[in-house]
C-alpha cells in the first residue's frame, strides 16, 4: 500500500516524454544573462562592472543579507553589461550579461568525475560552503538553502525529506539526475544529515519512476539511517506540506514551517548541488532542466548552465514549432507563461514546456454548478468556490478567515472545476489583497 | 514563429470534465431503472419520461431566450436529468397535462426564478413532486400496477405502494406481520427487482443500486450522502422495529420501498442543492433519514423522502456556513 | 352566535390594547437618541453611497457633518456646491470652498504607440492580469485595458474605448468619486483640478523606469528628459524618480509645454489647434 497524503490532490496525466532520456550537456552559449535576483529575499550585489574578465564559477554577485543568495559565473569570458533586463515576469531586474571566451574555471573547483563520499568537514563549515555557494531550492521555491537548514533556536530536527517526487506533468529533471547521479546524490543526503544533526532521512520517489525508486534502494542499503519511500502517483505530493504528511503523518499546522513538525524538505537537485559544492567546491552555476512537449521533436534533459537564454534550450530540443501557444517556465500546474523567449534560464527552472496553440486557450467560463469538486480536490481543505465568490465581490477581510493565506496555489481547483472557471486566478488575488491587510495591521 | 505567445496564469491544463459530462452520466446511471420501470409499466414508462424531459428542456430554452434574454444554456443537459428525475417521481399513468405543468413548475419556478443552474436552494424535481402531489392527490396517488408490457396508459388498473399498503392496514389496526403476508404485499425479491407499485424510478432497487455503482465509478457523486442516508434510515427503522416488531415494519422492507433509494442516490446528491463539504453532507444526510422515517411512521403520507430532502435544502446554506471541510493542518498529527 | 362576536372583539381589543402600552414603554426604554438633523442633512445628500465623501455611505457622512466644527474639508462631490450650500444652511455652519475634481487618466499606451508583444488569456481583470505580469504591452505602469475603473463607476462616467484600448471619462458625469482611482492596480488614474471648457494639461505617463528602458516598450513614455521642467514659467512640472508631473493647481494652462516633449507624452485636451501649426501651414500654402 503506498503512502500519500489523505486530502484532496488530482490526476493529471503524467505526459513524462522525456522520462529515461539520459542528460545531454548543452554546449555553452555565447552569451548567458544572470540576475542578481534568481531568489527569494534581497536580491545580491553585484560585484563586477562592463568590462571585467571573469572564470567560469567566479563570484560575480553576493548575498546582501542573511536571507539572499550569491551568484556565481556559470562560464568564462567578459562582462558584456550590468543592465536592467526582462525576467519570466516582464519586469526588468538588474542583470549579468556576459559574453563567453572559452571555459576557464576557477582553480578551487574540482572538475574531476570520480564520486567523493567522504565529508570532512563540521557542520558549520558546511554550511558557510553551502551559503557561499549560492545554493538555492531548485525544485523551483528557489528559497536560499543555507537560510532553511539554519534551524531557529528553540526548534529541533528530527529528519530530513529529500524531495525526489516531481508530480508536476512533462517534468523529469529530477528523476533524470536520480538515475545518473545516485551515489552522489547519497552522498548529498549524508552531507545534509550532518548539518541539520539527524540520523533519519528519508527519500520520497513517486510510483511512476520505478528504476529510479529501485536504484535508490539498493544504495540505500549501504546507508545507515536513509530510506526510501514510494509514493502514490497524486498531485501535488511534491508540495512540502503534502510530502511532509505522507512520509511522517504529521500535518504542518497554518502558518508555520516544516521544522515546526521536525523536519526539513530538500529537492533532490538541491542535494546533488549540495554534493558538488561541499565536496567539489563547486558553486551552483548549472542544473538540469526538461525541454518538452508534444511538438518537439528532440525533447530531453538538457544540463544546462545557468543564465543560459530559453532560446537556445529550445532549439536543442529542435526549434519552437510553427503553431506553439504557450511556452512555460516550469510545469503544466504552477509554471510561468513567458511573454517572450528572450528570457534566462535561471537556478530554479527545472523545465520548459511548449503548449501548442489548441492546447493553450482556456475554455470559457460557465456557472458554479456547487458539484464542490474544488472542495474535494483542494489539499489545503480550503473551499474554493466560495475564495472566489468573495474575491470577485472583494470581501478581502472575510477571506482571511476562509484560510485564504494556507493556499499552496498548486492549481488542482482550477483543473478539476466542470464549468472551467479561473478559481486560482481570484484565490491569488484575495491573497495579495489579504497580504495587504496583515502587513497594514503591523 | 511570427505569432505572439499565449500568457495566462497557472494551470495551464485542465481536466476533461465538463457540466455536460456529468449530466451525461446521471442519465446513463438512471438507464437501469428506466429499463425496468418500461418492463413494468410499458409505453406509458416512455410516454411520461418523453413528455417530462421534452417540456423541461422546452420551458428551460423559452425562458432563458424569451423572458431572460441570455443565451440558452439547455445544451449542458441539466434539464434533461430534471426531466428524468421528474418523470421518475410520479406515477406511469399521470395526465400528460399534468406532467407539462410539473415541467414548468421544476423549471420556471424551481430553477430559473432563482437565476437558473447553480442558483436554485431547492432540488426542481422534488419541488414539481410536492407540488403535484398537493394540487393533484388523487392523480398522483393512483399508482398502476406493475403488468408488464401490455399495460396500457390510461386505464391501467391500479393499486396501492407497499408503504401505501403499510399505512393504511397500521390505520385499520392490522399487524405488520399480517400486512407483510397480504397478497397484495410485494416479497422482498419483487421489491428488489421492482416488481411493485410506485412511481417510475422509485420501483427498481437493484438497477438504482446499479446505477449507484456507476455514478461512483465515473466520479459523478461521492458515497457519502447515500451511504448516510441508508446507514440512517437503517439504525432509526431497526430501532423502531426491536421495539415493536408488530408496529414497525423492519429496516430492509424500509430500504426497499418507496422513493428511499432514488431519493438518497439520485436526488439528495443534487450538486446544487447539497452541502459543498464532506461533514457537512454527512449531517445533511442524517437530518433526511430521520424526517423520512418520521413522516413514514408517524407522518400522514406514506413516503416522506421528498419532504425530507426539500425540508433539509433549507438548511443547507446554514450547512454551509458553519460546517467547514477539515483544513489542512488543524491540529498536529503524528504519524 | 352574538356572544361569539362579542367574546371575540373583547379579547382581541383588550390584546392590542395590551400590545400598544407594553410597545409604548418598549419603545421609550430602549430608544436611541439621534440628533434629527442627521436625518435633514441626510435627505439633502444624493443617497448613491459612493463613498467619494470618504465616508462610509450619506448616513455616516450626515453623522459626520452634524458632528463636526466646520465643513472645511467635508465635500460631497456628487451634490456639489449645491449640496454643500444646504448643509451649510440646515447647520448653521459655512461651506467649505470647493475645487471641482475631475478623473484624468494618464496613460496613452494605444496599440500604436505600445506594440502588444503576447496575448493575455486569463481573466480579464486589471487586478489579476496586474499580479501576473507587465501585460500586453510590456510597461509595468501602463493601463491594461480590461476595465476594473469602468466596472466600479456608479455614474456611467467612464468608458473603454475598444480601438484605443484605454478608458474614456465622460466629464460631464465624472463626480470625482474616485472609485475608479481606488480600482486601478497601477495608480495611472487621478483625480486633477477641473478648468474651464473642461481643458487638461498633463504627463500622460506613469512610468517610472529610466527612459532608454521605458521608450522600448512605448513611443510615447516620458523619458524624464527634464525639457518641460526647464520650460515651464510658472514651476508647476517636477522631476522624480524619472517621471514628469504637472501640478494642477500651479499650471496655467500656458501650453509652453506640451510642444517640447519629445516623446508627446504630455497631452492637451479640449484645446484649439496650437498657433504655430497654423503658421507652418500659411508658409507651406505660400511657398
Amino acid at each position: 500500500m503506498l503512502r500519500t497524503f489523505k486530502k484532496g490532490g488530482i490526476h493529471p496525466e503524467e505526459n513524462k516524454l522525456t522520462a529515461g532520456k539520459k542528460i545531454r550537456v548543452l554546449p555553452v552559449p555565447e552569451m548567458v544573462h544572470l540576475p542578481v535576483i534568481q531568489h527569494l529575499g534581497m536580491p545580491a550585489r553585484p560585484l563586477v562592472k562592463k568590462g571585467d574578465k571573469v572564470k567560469t564559477g567566479q563570484l560575480i554577485a553576493e548575498a546582501d543579507g542573511f536571507v539572499s543568495a550569491n551568484v556565481h559565473s556559470p562560464v568564462s569570458g567578459t562582462v558584456s553589461k550590468v543592465d536592467l533586463m526582462m525576467d519570466a515576469g516582464g519586469y526588468r531586474k538588474m542583470t549579468i550579461s556576459i559574453q563567453t571566451e572559452g571555459d576557464e574555471w576557477m582553480e578551487e573547483i574540482d572538475r574531476t568525475p570520480q564520486h567523493k563520499p567522504d565529508i570532512n568537514l563540521q557542520p558549520e563549515e558546511i554550511l558557510k560552503k553551502i551559503a557561499a555557494a549560492g545554493i538555492v531550492g531548485m525544485g523551483g521555491a528557489t528559497f536560499p538553502t543555507h537560510v532553511k537548514l539554519t534551524i531557529p533556536r528553540g526548534r529541533k530536527a528530527e529528519s530530513v525529506i529529500i524531495n525526489g517526487v516531481e508530480c508536476e506533468p512533462f517534468l523529469t529533471s529530477d528523476h533524470a539526475l536520480m538515475l545518473e547521479k545516485g551515489p552522489e546524490i547519497f552522498t548529498g543526503i549524508k552531507i545534509l544529515m550532518k548539518v541539520l544533526g539527524v540520523n533519519q532521512a528519508f527519500v520520497g520517489i513517486e510510483a511512476n519512476k520505478p528504476d529510479a525508486i529501485k536504484l535508490f534502494r539498493d544504495l540505500a542499503m549501504r546507508h545507515i539511517g536513509i530510506s526510501v519511500v514510494p509514493l502514490r502517483v497524486k498531485y501535488p505530493q511534491g508540495g512540502e506540506k503534502q510530502l511532509i504528511k505522507a512520509v511522517t503523518g504529521r500535518e504542518v499546522p497554518s502558518g508555520k514551517l516544516p521544522i515546526d513538525v521536525g523536519t526539513v524538505v530538500v529537492n533532490v537537485g538541491t542535494t546533488y548541488a549540495i554534493y558538488e559544492a561541499v565536496q567539489k567546491n563547486k558553486p551552483l552555476i548549472e542544473r538540469v532542466v526538461t525541454v518538452t512537449g508534444k511538438q518537439l521533436p528532440n525533447a530531453g534533459n538538457f544540463l544546462v548552465r545557468i543564465g543560459t537564454p530559453i532560446e537556445k534550450l529550445i532549439e536543442a530540443a529542435g526549434g519552437l514549432p510553427q503553431n506553439t501557444g504557450k511556452v512555460l517556465y516550469g510545469g503544466p500546474m504552477m509554471g510561468k507563461a513567458l511573454p517572450s523567449t528572450d528570457i534566462p534560464a535561471g537556478k530554479g527552472c527545472s523545465g520548459i514546456l511548449v503548449m501548442p496553440l489548441e492546447e493553450s486557450r482556456r475554455r470559457e467560463m460557465k456557472v458554479c454548478i456547487r458539484c464542490a469538486k474544488c472542495v474535494q480536490a483542494c489539499p489545503m481543505g480550503l473551499e474554493p468556490y466560495l475564495l472566489m465568490a468573495m474575491s470577485e465581490r472583494r470581501y478581502f477581510d472575510r477571506m482571511e478567515n476562509e484560510r485564504v493565506m494556507d493556499c499552496i496555489e498548486c492549481g488542482s481547483c482550477s483543473y478539476i472545476c466542470p464549468s472551467d472557471r479561473p478559481l486560482l486566478d481570484y484565490i491569488r488575488l484575495g491573497k495579495s489583497e489579504v497580504n495587504k491587510i496583515i502587513r497594514s495591521r503591523k | 514563429m511570427n505569432q505572439k505567445l499565449i500568457v495566462s496564469p497557472s494551470p495551464h491544463i485542465s481536466g476533461d470534465y465538463s457540466i455536460r459530462k456529468l449530466m451525461m452520466h446521471v442519465v446513463i446511471a438512471l438507464i437501469p431503472a428506466f429499463l425496468v420501470s418500461v418492463w413494468f409499466f410499458g409505453y406509458a414508462a416512455v410516454l411520461v419520461t418523453a413528455i417530462s424531459v421534452a417540456s423541461c428542456v422546452l420551458f428551460e430554452y423559452i425562458i432563458q431566450r424569451f423572458v431572460m434574454k441570455v443565451k440558452p444554456t439547455v445544451d449542458d443537459g441539466s434539464a434533461v436529468v430534471t426531466g428524468v428525475l421528474l418523470a421518475f417521481n410520479v406515477p406511469a399513468n399521470l395526465p400528460v397535462w399534468i406532467i407539462i405543468l410539473g415541467a414548468l413548475v421544476a423549471i420556471g419556478i424551481a430553477k430559473m426564478s432563482f437565476g437558473g443552474l447553480g442558483n436554485n436552494p431547492f432540488n426542481p424535481a422534488l419541488v414539481a413532486r410536492v407540488f403535484l402531489l398537493i394540487s393533484f392527490p388523487v392523480q398522483m396517488t393512483t399508482w398502476p400496477l406493475p403488468k408488464g408490457f401490455e399495460t396500457s396508459y390510461a386505464d391501467a388498473v391500479t393499486g396501492a405502494t407497499p408503504l401505501g399498503i403499510l399505512k393504511e392496514g397500521i390505520r385499520n389496526g392490522s399487524s405488520v406481520t399480517e400486512l407483510m403476508h397480504a397478497s397484495a404485499m410485494p416479497d422482498y425479491q419483487q421489491l428488489f427487482i421492482g416488481n411493485m407499485g410506485g412511481s417510475l424510478g422509485e420501483i427498481a432497487a437493484g438497477a438504482l443500486l446499479l446505477g449507484f455503482i456507476y455514478l461512483l465509478w465515473k466520479r459523478v457523486i461521492t458515497w457519502h450522502i447515500p451511504v448516510t442516508i441508508i446507514l440512517t434510515v437503517a439504525a432509526f427503522t431497526t430501532i423502531l422495529w426491536l421495539v415493536n416488531p408488530s408496529r414497525y415494519a423492519d429496516p430492509l422492507f424500509h430500504l426497499l420501498t418507496g422513493g428511499l433509494l432514488l431519493g438518497a442516490i439520485y436526488m439528495a446528491t443534487d450538486y446544487v442543492t447539497s452541502p459543498m463539504s464532506i461533514p457537512g453532507m454527512i449531517i445533511y444526510a442524517i437530518g433526511i433519514g430521520i424526517v423520512t422515517v418520521v413522516i413514514r411512521v408517524w407522518g400522514a403520507y406514506p413516503e416522506g423522502v421528498s419532504f425530507a430532502i426539500l425540508f433539509m435544502n433549507a438548511f443547507v446554506p446554514l450547512i454551509n456556513r458553519y460546517i467547514k471541510p477539515g483544513r489542512f493542518g488543524e491540529e498536529v498529527r503524528h504519524a | 352566535m352574538g356572544s361569539i362576536i362579542l367574546y371575540t372583539v373583547l379579547s382581541l381589543s383588550a390584546l392590542a390594547a395590551i400590545s400598544a402600552v407594553v410597545l409604548h414603554f418598549v419603545a421609550q426604554k430602549f430608544r436611541v437618541y439621534e440628533d434629527p438633523r442627521i436625518d435633514e442633512v441626510e435627505h439633502t445628500l444624493p443617497g448613491a453611497n459612493c463613498g467619494g465623501c470618504g465616508f462610509a455611505g450619506c448616513r455616516n457622512f450626515a453623522e459626520a457633518l452634524v458632528k463636526a466644527e466646520t465643513l472645511d474639508g467635508l465635500n460631497c462631490p456628487v451634490g456639489g456646491e449645491s449640496v454643500m450650500k444646504e448643509v451649510a444652511r440646515i447647520l448653521g455652519k459655512e461651506a467649505g470652498a470647493q475645487v471641482p475634481m475631475v478623473a484624468v487618466v494618464r496613460c496613452n499606451g494605444t496599440p500604436e504607440y505600445r506594440p502588444r508583444t503576447n496575448v493575455y488569456d486569463g481573466v480579464k481583470s486589471c487586478a489579476v492580469a496586474h499580479l501576473l505580469y507587465t501585460g500586453e504591452g510590456g510597461c509595468p505602469t501602463g493601463c491594461l485595458g480590461y476595465g476594473d475603473c469602468v466596472d466600479v463607476c456608479q455614474f456611467d462616467a467612464i468608458h473603454m474605448d475598444p480601438e484605443t484600448g484605454l478608458p474614456v471619462v465622460t466629464d460631464d458625469k465624472c463626480t470625482a468619486c474616485g472609485a475608479c482611482v481606488k480600482a486601478c492596480p497601477r495608480n495611472i488614474i487621478e483625480l486633477r483640478k477641473k478648468n474651464k471648457k473642461d481643458r487638461k494639461i498633463y504627463i500622460a505617463c506613469v512610468n517610472q523606469e529610466k527612459g532608454a528602458i521605458c521608450i522600448k516598450n512605448c513611443k510615447v513614455s516620458c523619458i524624464a528628459c527634464g525639457k518641460c521642467v526647464k520650460v515651464c514659467p510658472f514651476d508647476a512640472i517636477t522631476m522624480e524618480n524619472n517621471l514628469a508631473y504637472i501640478d494642477a493647481e500651479k499650471c496655467r494652462l500656458c501650453r509652453k509645454c506640451a510642444p517640447e516633449c519629445p516623446t508627446h507624452a504630455i497631452l492637451e485636451i479640449n484645446f484649439p489647434p496650437p498657433k504655430a501649426a497654423e503658421t507652418t501651414e500659411a508658409k507651406e500654402q505660400s511657398a
